[in-house]
């Protein structure tokens, strides 16, 4: 088989397992020090009960995120060492920054968050939930930094055949980068948030733990509500962000063929590549032409505009675009819901919402998968937007044989890992809270 | 712009040496882990690492970045280079870090045992690689004129390569021992203690081979510098020796922290200003500067690493005050 497509199959892989981590440990830690702050405020032991459960489930998480994150922090070298050399003075720097800045003090912090309750007094282990989410906080910037200069280089030239960086914080700060980073902490957040509503939900229902359970759903409601529209709002200037950095990826988002002033929105559609058209569109006329400059009679690209080896893999990018743009509508309507019920007073009882919550615990995590594959996917054929193709990037010494070995041996250890994380959380799940005043363990 | 480059070949060279230093420790641990008889005694070198081993790697992470960061082709070379060696760290890695935080989870016999073995695998595997990956970096590897490795997998596993892994695993199962003959109490301490004895025995006897055969392997000898810092360590060496025979464990464990830095240094210092020599032709060597990454980026990855360093060493300090103290092993 070829090298370049399994390197991509082995990137693929082993970022989209570390990434099912990383929200969720974000997204709970927040929380967790949201309930360790309220225990602070209130000195209330349910407070404390539901950060204690929640960082239960944090731990036994964050480990996988830790684990399956040492393989990515070596995967540029191994498999894509002309792509290494290439951007290496550039993108370097925000990996090791991850290091000095984030790991370190998530780590540190972490070790007093799980085993150190009894040795450090209330104050320094609320300041530790703190720290934690906000090192796993800062490490999303930093690889976010390095993710978006590869989409909109920036603060560069190019020297004796490689990047060069001219202007850090240009570099830094290039335009992708702040609209991703909010929508992926937002995004992150969502996961965090619709894990506890879920599960919370999913205990009332088999009447496990009630009384927790009801406190922790009530807690992330409002919450919910407010991280989706976060993320929609910060998703749609993000997409803004695309159609102004790269109208061939904006393209294949919304499967626009011609280009074309009142460009429609596409709300479903069939891509066929071969005949380079949708088959069974719904469109809404001009939205995407409102969208991209605020007037209907604005002009978007459409793919044909693109010489064919510059065009993204069309079904791919639209159906994880779109898939995900859905789940977001489908995550709102699910935490409205559960604020209407909330305020009449209803919300135990309805069992139809409790399981709508239950159900959507896995989509979240989707979610996020779909938008890093619009992302990534959309960015093809080129491994640094306009400047090096993604088949010129990997390691020439590498032979395919042994990175197809690799992919087994991932394979392999992620699904055992995989399972066993199901199994912890579940047996966790079942276990509860302990009771609510108390030592720890 | 050379004061740089000589400045990040000490900063990385700072990292790999608190790495060793670091995981060092939980690494050996793991190499025990296997020889421990009691489920007590398990249980309690797990508790021993705990809070620190994540803190431990991420200095080898920071490293990896760094590298990244300094010398782009280098971490190209040696990292594509040595692939499979590479996955079989990553394979020791990932299952030690889930066997320390899952291990305790279930009270199972099949499973507890099941991640033991695990840990102590995780952690053998990779003590073993990183020696036999310096071992062929002092040999130097056949590249190409665009960097990439040549020789193929077999050529990495030469004698002296091979050598030089277990000199290194030796090493870190001196350090684990000595680290928990220094946290634990009773019994198991002198247990912990008269392993370290043994291992140091290893270590020596290792060395005196793996030292004569290194300077033919080493592609540029062993001059004058490397000598004395291997001197220095063998004076270093002894004392630990001495001092983990009178019970003075915290002592002789940081010593030992003393003698694996003058290791690294005697490697470094054969090494320097050649990075990764190339075997075939010295002109296609990775050295500090025909491989660095460009002034500003070096700059400001110094400014990086003046503000972040103090800020982890305060962490590293604060943790193992919090966490000081013995821990006790209780029978069941
Ligand atoms: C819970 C997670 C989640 C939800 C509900 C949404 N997104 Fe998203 N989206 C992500 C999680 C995410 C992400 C994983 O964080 C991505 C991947 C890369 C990135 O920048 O963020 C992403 C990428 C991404 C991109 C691609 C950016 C690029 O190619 O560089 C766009 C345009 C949007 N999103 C827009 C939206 C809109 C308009 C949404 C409204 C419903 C939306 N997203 C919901
Ligand atoms: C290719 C890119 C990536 C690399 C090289 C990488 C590297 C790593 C490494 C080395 C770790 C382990 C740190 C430790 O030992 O404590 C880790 C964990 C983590 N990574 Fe990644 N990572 C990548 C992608 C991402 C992305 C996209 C995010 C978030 C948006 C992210 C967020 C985190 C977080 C929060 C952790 C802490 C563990 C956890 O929360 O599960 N990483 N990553
Ligand atoms: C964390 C969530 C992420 C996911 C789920 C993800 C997903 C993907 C996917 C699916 C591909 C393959 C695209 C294709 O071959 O068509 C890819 C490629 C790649 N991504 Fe990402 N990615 C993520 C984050 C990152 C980050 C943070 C970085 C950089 C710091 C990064 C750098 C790359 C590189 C270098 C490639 C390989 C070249 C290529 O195939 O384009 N990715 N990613």
């Amino acid at each position: 088989m070829d090298a370049v497509l399994l390197a991509r199959i082995q990137f693929a892989l082993t970022i989209g397992f570390h990434y099912i981590f990383p929200p969720l440990t974000i997204g709970l830690g927040w929380m967790i020090f949201l309930y360790q702050s309220r225990f602070q405020e209130t000195g209330d032991p349910a407070f404390r009960q539901l950060a204690r459960f929640w960082t239960k489930m944090f731990a036994i998480s964050f480990i996988v995120g830790v684990a399956t994150g040492i393989t990515m922090e070596f995967q540029f070298g191994t498999n894509w060492a002309a792509y290494s050399r290439f951007v290496g003075d550039i993108f370097g720097a925000p990996l090791a920054a991850e290091g000095v800045f984030a790991f370190f003090l998530e780590s540190s912090f972490l070790g007093i968050l799980l085993y150190g309750e009894k040795r450090v007094s209330p104050k320094v282990y609320w300041f530790s939930s703190l720290m934690v989410a906000v090192g796993a906080t800062m490490s999303a910037f930093w690889i976010v930094v390095a993710n978006s200069w590869q989409q909109t280089p920036a603060g560069y030239r190019i020297v004796a055949g490689r990047a060069e960086l001219t202007n850090f914080w240009a570099a830094v700060f290039n335009a992708s980068t702040l609209p991703r980073y909010f929508h992926v902490v937002s995004g992150a957040l969502v996961v965090g948030v619709f894990f506890i509503l879920g599960l919370s939900a999913l205990m009332i229902l088999k009447n496990k733990h009630t009384e927790f359970a009801k406190r922790s759903l009530k807690s992330v409601l409002i919450p919910s509500f407010a991280v989706i529209l976060i993320t929609m709002f910060v998703g749609h200037h993000h997409g803004f962000q695309v159609s102004q950095t790269q109208p061939a990826k904006l393209a294949a988002f919304e499967g626009l063929g011609e280009t074309q002033t009142e460009a429609p929105l596409l709300l479903f559609g069939i891509p066929n590549e071969k005949e380079e058209r949708m088959d069974f569109a719904v469109r809404v006329p001009g939205l995407v032409s409102l969208f991209v400059g605020g007037k209907f009679d604005t002009q978007v690209q459409g793919l044909k505009d693109f010489a064919p080896e510059d065009r993204p893999p069309v079904a791919l990018t639209f159906f994880s675009f779109h898939l995900m743009f859905y789940l977001g509508l489908w995550f709102a309507l699910v935490s409205f819901i559960g604020l209407v019920l909330w305020w009449r007073n209803r919300i135990f009882e309805s069992r139809l919402f409790l399981w709508m919550a239950a159900l959507t615990v896995p989509l979240p995590f989707i979610a996020n998968e779909l938008g890093w594959m619009a992302a990534e996917i959309g960015r093809q054929p080129w491994v640094v937007y306009g400047e090096m193709r993604t088949a010129d990037a990997i390691s020439a010494s590498v032979p395919a044989g042994q990175i197809l070995a690799s992919i087994i041996m991932f394979s392999l250890i992620y699904s055992l890992l995989f399972g066993v994380w199901i199994f912890l959380l579940r047996k966790q799940f079942n276990k509860g809270p302990g009771p609510l005043e108390g030592e720890v363990a | 712009m050379q004061a740089l480059q000589i400045i990040w070949f000490l900063l990385i060279g700072i990292l790999i040496i608190g790495y060793a230093i670091l995981d060092g420790f939980d690494l050996g641990v793991g190499f025990w882990h296997l020889f421990a008889k009691k489920k007590s005694e398990r249980s309690a070198f797990i508790h021993s690492i705990e809070p620190f081993w994540d803190g431990n790697e991420v200095w080898l992470l920071t490293a990896g970045g760094a590298l990244f960061a300094a010398f782009p082709p280098v971490y190209a070379t040696v990292f594509s280079g040595m692939y499979l060696a590479l996955m079989l760290v990553l394979l020791g890695l990932i299952f030690r870090a889930v066997a320390i935080e899952y291990r305790n989870k279930v009270d199972y016999p099949v499973w507890v045992k099941f991640w033991d073995i695990a840990f102590s695998v995780g952690s053998i595997l990779p003590s073993l690689l990183f020696g036999v990956a310096i071992g062929n970096v002092l040999r130097g590897l056949e590249l190409n004129g665009i960097g990439d490795y040549t020789g193929g997998f077999f050529a990495l596993l030469n004698p002296f390569a091979l050598l030089c892994g277990l000199v290194g695993l030796s090493m870190f199962a001196l350090h684990g021992a000595l680290y928990l003959a220094m946290k634990l109490e009773g019994a198991v301490a002198g247990k912990a203690s008269k392993w370290a004895s043994k291992a140091w025995y290893a270590f020596i006897f290792l060395l005196a081979t793996v030292l004569p055969f290194g300077v033919k392997e080493c592609i540029h000898g062993v001059k004058e510098i490397p000598m004395a810092f291997i001197l220095l360590m063998l004076v270093s060496n002894s004392c630990v020796y001495a001092l983990n025979r009178k019970g003075r464990s915290k002592a002789a464990f940081l010593t030992s922290c003393c003698t694996i830095a003058l290791l690294m240094l005697a490697v470094a210092s054969a090494l320097f200003p050649v990075i990764v020599p190339a075997s075939n032709n010295p002109e296609l060597s990775l050295t500090v500067y025909n491989s660095s990454s460009s002034q500003l980026t070096l700059t400001a990855m110094l400014i990086i690493a003046l503000i972040g360093m103090p800020l982890v060493l305060a962490y590293t300090v604060f943790i193992h005050r919090i966490f000081k103290g013995k821990i006790t092993v209780v029978d069941e």
